[in-house]
């Protein structure tokens, strides 16, 4: 190929990962990730803009003829809590916004609206709880968020809250909140600013894709692509089965390489499509794995069901413990990602969509 | 050196300091109590212990403030293909673990290394029918350092220990959260009051003692108790506050008062004395009903040797033993207050009027 | 050869009985064996014998070595008219263990375990069982209340694996007997306690601790395995060495000791296990407690079916466990 392309990830990108997988972008309230995005992309703000719904969306014109227009997706939002009720002084009931496991609430730090004002969510003392009491999970509305006293001058409800965690490198890997799915993010933003010339690379910073691939069916409705790839992050249940058996349900390994769905709960994904992602890989020597097929599902699932129909497929970056405090990612894997993205993009042409896989 | 408890108090949340392994946190306090005191000494258990002279006559009365350091959390009992399984220190709700941040004390050529990573829950299909749905059992939840296999192996062992990462953060309202607030905060405390007497003047000798193993169980309190043998002794720890899923035991709200315990472990005649300090100060202080034993310190300092008059104070606290306890600034300030007036104002004789009617 | 002595003498042990309060018989067996390899042996007012050896000189500590000598048993509660004779459990006595086996008592009576019938579902319980000592009737009977009986089952040897009861701790005294005659030259003074009600609390080490006031204590005792099919999650196994006990859930051993016993496996060259116990206690926790506190640690000998009839050890670990025990105290101990 010509077009290298060795992405890294140094200071300055663990600095925009940083401030990407801190940010309080709750499904809904997407802004302040739009912020960093339209900071970043200062240089298209002329092909830019902020639909309806609250996507980003950004024209980036290719220069060579017969260009596929390629939709490539990353949702902004990320699972989080709401503020609903004030509960005596600086505390609130809340409810969830997306999937969250009530048993990763218990017992954690939270930061609350725009201001990131501190807070958290407690537990009763284990001293006063009885054996039959924690055999039940606590469940979300016997939780409160507490700012601590005179808070409710702090925040209101109807704020959104989020975990309060940092993004923190740990040797090999970056643990971090809402990693699903800044990490998308973070590689549309790089993938505009190295975009391969062959195609129209329309890129789609999605909202509400946690509440139902929301923001994804208008993004696509308004681009009417070629072809579509929502880039995202995908379960790593790599870990050891207690009886020491063959743990066969894994979805992806870390270390594995950017994973190539064949299907999940709401998209089978276009074998064409797949071919060239998996020929890519072997192609530039990039490690890759197949998400198993199950469950679950990404902005594809409404992308290529838009309009007359878009041949769609899904990259992911392997992570374990997604929807909790913080998951965790492998550097090696982020940055095969997006490598793997680039490589392929940069060879599409439209002989693509005429073999017959299907 | 103008003794500021806010960040003091910061500085002890930021070190591990599990029961049995204290050394990080009296490295953190000894400095502060040196400067406050005439001379500090480290117990067999690792107790810290400063002794500031009274100016009475010899023999001079002792008393002793027992304020435990220690903190709960985790220990390695396994490694698993890079993962650590683990069991508690002192008590852990294990509701609670899921998805915190912890610190594995681990160790390359006989130098400590501090590995960040979380508590982390198996999916469901990978445990035995008791971990597929409710509570996930202690058993159960693994400890991932971010680390691959090979490295896990070369850093860490069985029996290292492993402490809560959260950072102490300030809520509003001049309240504080962190992780071993219980019972840090008694040692702010307890500083705060050595840093008032010595100021002040005062005729008891007065010995702080940072307990080690209280969260297993007084086992630095224990032996500190026999070794000083005070006259009497002032045990502070936190109580719970009032707040969410607290439930109708519990009294005290957070930032109002602080509490007086009355139970098995109290002398009725320090009970009273401390009161009365109490109500001549102005320092709000409820009463804390502990007719079995309050669980602290108290219990084991009682019955050493030939016994010990204790009396109990407490700072109300919200969610104990999570790693977001929250405590008020303004109560661990009234307690240290608290402390120092009714000690300057023991006479030598006080014992004589610590009696059983 | 010394395999040979250390084999006979543990074989001596586990075959004499002794439940807790009732530890005469082998206290005698252990004091005749090392009468003549100590300085000084005497037994103190709950029946601990103790046995003290070398003078502390530059350098040295006063240190306890405590394995306990008593074993879990049974007591005879009541005797009926036909002879059956219901009990309750000296320490912990699971009935699963119980049904089926075969008991001695004090006087030399032999009984087997027998159980009642019960009903769908039922688990089996101490208060279902009963022992039949052949007796016809209650006049008939040479056991009555309060007479006390331990586990019967012979010593064998399976390989490497011997298989007794009561390994839980005679493993461990004749690993610390073992230890005591081959040390010579010592700066230390080290009073090996051979205490007695382990099983029922630590009771003999508590008072043996405060007599003996040490500076620095090891308990010897066994653990459980985390090495057989589906069994309890733990990594100590059997054949990989003395295990060096981080915590139990009676005690956190003191860091200090814990690093000594490390360097010295190491400087050994010895294999060796970090031990995090998640149930049971041992005599370094009443150690530990004793007076002003004493920094206490436990030497473990891996031990399958803990608390069964067939308690099974390594014969490498017990030897490797003397040589551990015996480098420890034959040198100044630093810290």
């Amino acid at each position: 190929m010509t077009n290298k392309y060795s992405p890294e990830f140094g200071q300055e990108e663990l600095d925009l990962l940083s401030r990407l997988s801190n940010a309080l972008s709750v499904s809904g309230d997407e802004q302040e990730v739009r912020e960093i995005v339209y900071a970043e992309l200062q240089e298209f703000k002329d092909s830019m803009h902020t639909d309806a719904m609250g996507n980003v969306l950004v024209h980036r014109e290719g220069s060579g003829p017969d260009r596929l227009r390629v939709l490539v997706d990353a949702h902004m939002d990320e699972v989080g809590m709401m503020l609903t009720r004030e509960d005596g002084d600086g505390l609130f009931e809340f409810v969830v916004v997306g999937g969250i496991d009530p048993r990763q609430l218990v017992g954690k730090p939270v930061i609350v609206g725009r201001q990131h004002v501190p807070g958290v969510i407690g537990a009763k003392a284990i001293h006063l709880t009885t054996k039959e009491e924690r055999e039940q999970v606590l469940k979300v509305n016997a939780l409160r968020i507490d700012v601590g006293l005179g808070g409710s001058k702090m925040v209101e409800i109807g704020d959104r809250a989020t975990f309060a965690t940092t993004l923190q490198v740990l040797g090999p890997s970056l643990r971090g909140k809402a990693l699903d799915d800044r990490l998308g993010v973070f590689n549309l933003i790089q993938l505009l600013k190295n975009a391969p010339d062959n195609i129209d690379l329309l890129a789609a910073f999605t909202v509400q894709e946690e509440l139902g691939l929301r923001g994804a069916k208008v993004a696509a409705y308004h681009f009417n692509p070629d072809i579509g790839i929502a880039m995202d992050s995908t379960p790593a249940n790599d870990l050891p089965h207690f009886d020491s058996e063959v743990n066969t349900t894994h979805n992806t390994k870390l270390d594995g390489g950017p994973a190539i769905y064949l299907m999940d709960g709401a998209t089978i994904g276009d074998r064409r499509l797949i071919k060239w992602l998996s020929e890519t890989a072997e192609a530039e020597g990039i490690p890759w794995q197949y998400r198993q097929p199950g469950k679950g599902g990404t902005d594809a699932g409404a992308i290529h069901k838009t309009r007359a129909g878009v041949p769609s497929v899904s990259v992911s970056v392997p992570q374990r413990y997604l929807h909790s405090p913080a998951g965790m990612v492998r550097i090696d894997d982020e940055l095969n990602t997006l490598k793997l993205m680039h490589a392929a993009l940069s060879r599409l042409d439209k002989s693509i969509l005429k073999s017959q896989e299907n | 050196m103008t003794f500021e408890i806010l960040p003091f108090l910061k500085s002890m949340l930021s070190v591990a300091g599990l029961s049995g392994y204290e050394a990080s946190i009296r490295d953190v306090i000894t400095p502060v109590w040196q400067e406050l005191s005439d001379q500090t000494w480290v117990s067999s258990h690792g107790s810290l212990h400063a002794m500031c002279y009274g100016e009475g006559a010899e023999p001079r009365p002792k008393v002793m403030i027992a304020a435990h350091m220690d903190a709960i959390g985790l220990m390695v009992t396994g490694i698993e293909d890079g993962f650590l399984r683990i069991t508690q220190v002192g008590g852990v709700d294990p509701r609670i673990l899921p998805g915190q941040f912890v610190t594995v004390h681990g160790s390359q050529s006989g130098q400590t290394v501090e590995l960040p990573g979380m508590v982390v829950m198996p999916p469901a299909h990978l445990l035995p029918k008791d971990g597929q749905k409710g509570p996930l059992p202690q058993k159960y939840l693994l400890v991932d350092t971010g680390l691959r296999a090979e490295e896990v192996e070369k850093l860490v062992r069985v029996g290292d220990v492993i402490s809560f990462a959260t950072e102490p953060r300030e809520l509003s309202g001049d309240t504080l959260s962190g992780h071993t607030l219980d019972n840090r905060a008694s040692v702010a405390a307890t500083t705060f009051a050595l840093d008032m007497l010595s100021r002040r003047k005062h005729l008891w000798d007065v010995i702080a003692v940072a307990t080690s193993q209280e969260e297993v169980g007084g086992i630095g309190a224990m032996g500190s108790s026999f070794d000083i043998m005070p006259d009497f002794a002032i045990v502070i720890d936190v109580t719970f506050a009032k707040g969410p899923g607290g439930g109708d035991a519990v009294l005290f709200d957070m930032g109002k008062t602080i509490t007086n315990t009355w139970g098995s472990c109290d002398h009725p005649a320090l009970y009273e004395a401390m009161k009365a300090t109490a109500d001549e100060y102005e320092i709000p202080l409820a009463r804390d009903f502990a007719p079995s034993g309050s669980g602290t310190d108290a219990y084991d300092v009682q019955i050493a040797q030939a016994g010990i008059p204790v009396v109990e104070l407490g700072i109300p606290l919200r969610y104990m033993h999570t790693p977001v306890e929250v405590v008020s600034i303004k109560d661990v300030k009234r307690a240290g207050r608290l402390m120092a007036e009714f000690i300057s104002n023991l006479p030598l004789d006080f014992m004589n009027t610590v009696r059983w009617e | 050869m010394k395999s040979d002595e250390l084999l006979n003498v543990l074989q001596m042990l586990v075959e004499t009985p002794g439940p807790s309060g009732s530890e005469n018989l082998i206290r005698s067996k252990i004091e005749a064996e090392i009468r003549d390899h100590v300085d000084e042996v005497y037994t103190d007012a709950l029946g601990n014998l103790i046995a003290k050896k070398g003078t502390k000189t530059e350098g040295g500590k006063r240190v306890m070595i405590s394995s306990h000598v008593d074993e879990i048993g049974l007591m005879v509660t009541h005797v009926d008219d036909n002879g059956f004779a219901r009990f309750i459990a000296i320490g912990g006595v699971s009935p699963f263990t119980c049904i089926g086996g075969r008991v001695v008592f004090m006087n030399g009576t032999h009984g087997v375990i027998g159980m009642e019938r019960l009903d769908k579902d039922e688990q089996p319980s101490l208060a279902k069982l009963f022992i039949d000592t052949g007796a016809t009737s209650k006049e008939d009977s040479k056991v009555g209340v309060g007479d006390v009986c331990g586990f019967e089952r012979p010593f064998v040897t399976l390989g490497k694996r011997l298989v007794a009861k009561s390994m839980d701790d005679r493993a461990a005294a004749t690993v610390a007997i073992q230890a005591l005659k081959s040390i010579e030259n010592t700066p230390n003074e080290i009073y090996f306690v051979f205490s007695v009600q382990e099983e029922v609390g630590l009771r003999g080490a508590i008072t043996a601790a405060y007599g003996v006031d040490p500076e620095v204590g090891i308990a010897v005792d066994v653990t459980r395995t985390g090495d057989t099919p589906m069994g309890v999650k733990m990594e100590v196994a059997l054949g990989k060495g003395p295990a060096i006990k981080v915590r139990d859930s009676s005690f956190i051993a003191d860091p200090r000791v814990v690093n000594w016993m490390v360097d010295e496996a190491k400087a050994q060259g010895l294999p060796y296990q970090m031990e995090v116990l998640e149930a049971g206690g041992t005599d370094g926790a009443a150690i530990q407690r004793t007076r002003a506190g004493v920094p206490a640690g436990c030497l473990s000998i891996p031990c399958r079916y803990v608390h069964s009839p067939s308690e099974m050890v390594d014969v490498d670990d017990l030897q490797q466990s003397v040589s551990l025990l015996a480098g420890l105290l034959s040198k100044a101990i630093t810290f």
